[in-house]
């Protein structure tokens, strides 16, 4: 299962294993724990600086939905 | 689904890999593959050689020449590796336990013969794969499952060990500070002769459990908080860098490298006929 969004910020949640990373070094709390997995919380202060798709150990959060995101 | 990165340095079939929640090593593999990305190496020209260990099954996720070898022998496999082709630009990814113990005499000679190999370390203090045991590299007074009451021995600083040994470029990064373990390793591949990468990882289930270090996030903030750049380090008060451990870049030198001295003998004996 997968979220989109028009920042492009995507959750892998099949690989997501709950380790709770990217909420916590998330720089505008755009994101939350929710049934032990990441969770888009607040979108719209997403700053899109890539610190959690950085220190994500899964590879489960990530921006590119966008088409001219990298 | 995943990032462009992912799908085009991993086989992304395998994924999600093996390591527990939390554990840094991915990290630190999305570090060193994203070196390769922006240094823009054909893939077919890297080789990533590992030996045993969890940080040792990161090979078989990279989408590059793989080879996953023997306990402690990574090193070893890589130099021949070198050897027969050094065009190929060569990534040994090894642990603590791997790179220091077992395969401690490979690492010094590796560094004493300054062969052309990149080499990272994905320190996590323990031996994670079988259980828990302490490591060269786990903490005097820290615990493992063979340390119930703390371990005794006197631990590794692999950085110096390497130096010691000959290493032309010798640097040390966090799981936290990924960015700058994607900068020391492309600085590590870019080094003609060997280049020894700590990257200081984090082990939620086995070492973070027995010392009570807490779960993988406060253990990654431990690493951010307790973490001085050496180049700041040397404008600090002594009081300031009690208790923390030094990152960045620590030795670069030039000297001849192994491949190419032996070419040169090559050379030499062919030009006589």
């Amino acid at each position: 299962m997968t979220t989109t969004n028009q920042k492009g910020l995507i959750i892998n949640k099949n690989w997501c294993k709950g380790c709770g990373i990217c909420v916590e070094f998330c720089p505008t709390n755009v994101l939350e724990m929710k049934d032990g997995k990441a969770n888009i919380k607040d979108i719209d202060s997403c700053i899109m600086c890539k610190q959690c798709e950085l220190r994500c150990p899964d590879y489960a959060i990530y921006l590119g939905g966008k088409k001219d995101g990298k | 689904m995943a990032s462009a990165l992912v799908e085009n340095h991993f086989r992304s079939n395998k994924l999600p890999h093996i390591w527990c929640p939390g554990c840094g090593h991915g990290i630190i593999m999305r570090s060193i593959v994203e070196a390769i990305d922006e240094l823009g190496y054909n893939k077919d020209d890297v080789c990533v050689v590992s030996g045993i260990g969890c940080s040792s099954r990161a090979p078989g996720y990279m989408d590059y020449n793989t080879l996953h070898t023997l306990h402690g022998r990574a090193l070893a496999y890589a130099t021949g590796v070198k050897m027969a082709n050094p065009k190929l630009k060569v990534i040994v990814i090894t642990g603590d336990g791997d790179c220091a113990a077992i395969g401690g005499n490979h690492l010094i000679h590796a560094a004493r013969r300054n062969i052309d190999i990149t080499t990272v370390v994905f320190n996590n203090n323990i031996y994670g794969m079988t259980g828990g045991q302490y490591s060269p590299t786990t903490p005097t007074g820290e615990k493992g499952t063979t340390a119930p009451f703390g371990n005794i021995d006197k631990n590794f600083d692999l950085c110096n060990l390497a130096k010691a040994a000959g290493a032309t470029y010798v640097a040390r990064a966090t799981a936290y500070h990924a960015n700058m373990i994607t900068k020391l390793v492309k600085a590590g591949m870019e080094n003609k002769g060997f280049s020894f990468v700590e990257a200081v990882s984090v082990c939620p289930t086995y070492y973070g459990r027995k010392n009570k270090k807490g779960d993988a996030v406060q253990m990654m903030r431990y690493l951010k908080d307790s973490s001085v750049n050496v180049k700041a380090a040397k404008k600090l008060p002594k009081e300031k860098l009690e208790g923390k451990f030094f990152i960045g870049e620590f030795h670069k030198v030039e000297e001849p490298e192994y491949t190419e001295q032996y070419q040169k003998i090559i050379d030499s004996f062919q030009k006589e006929r």
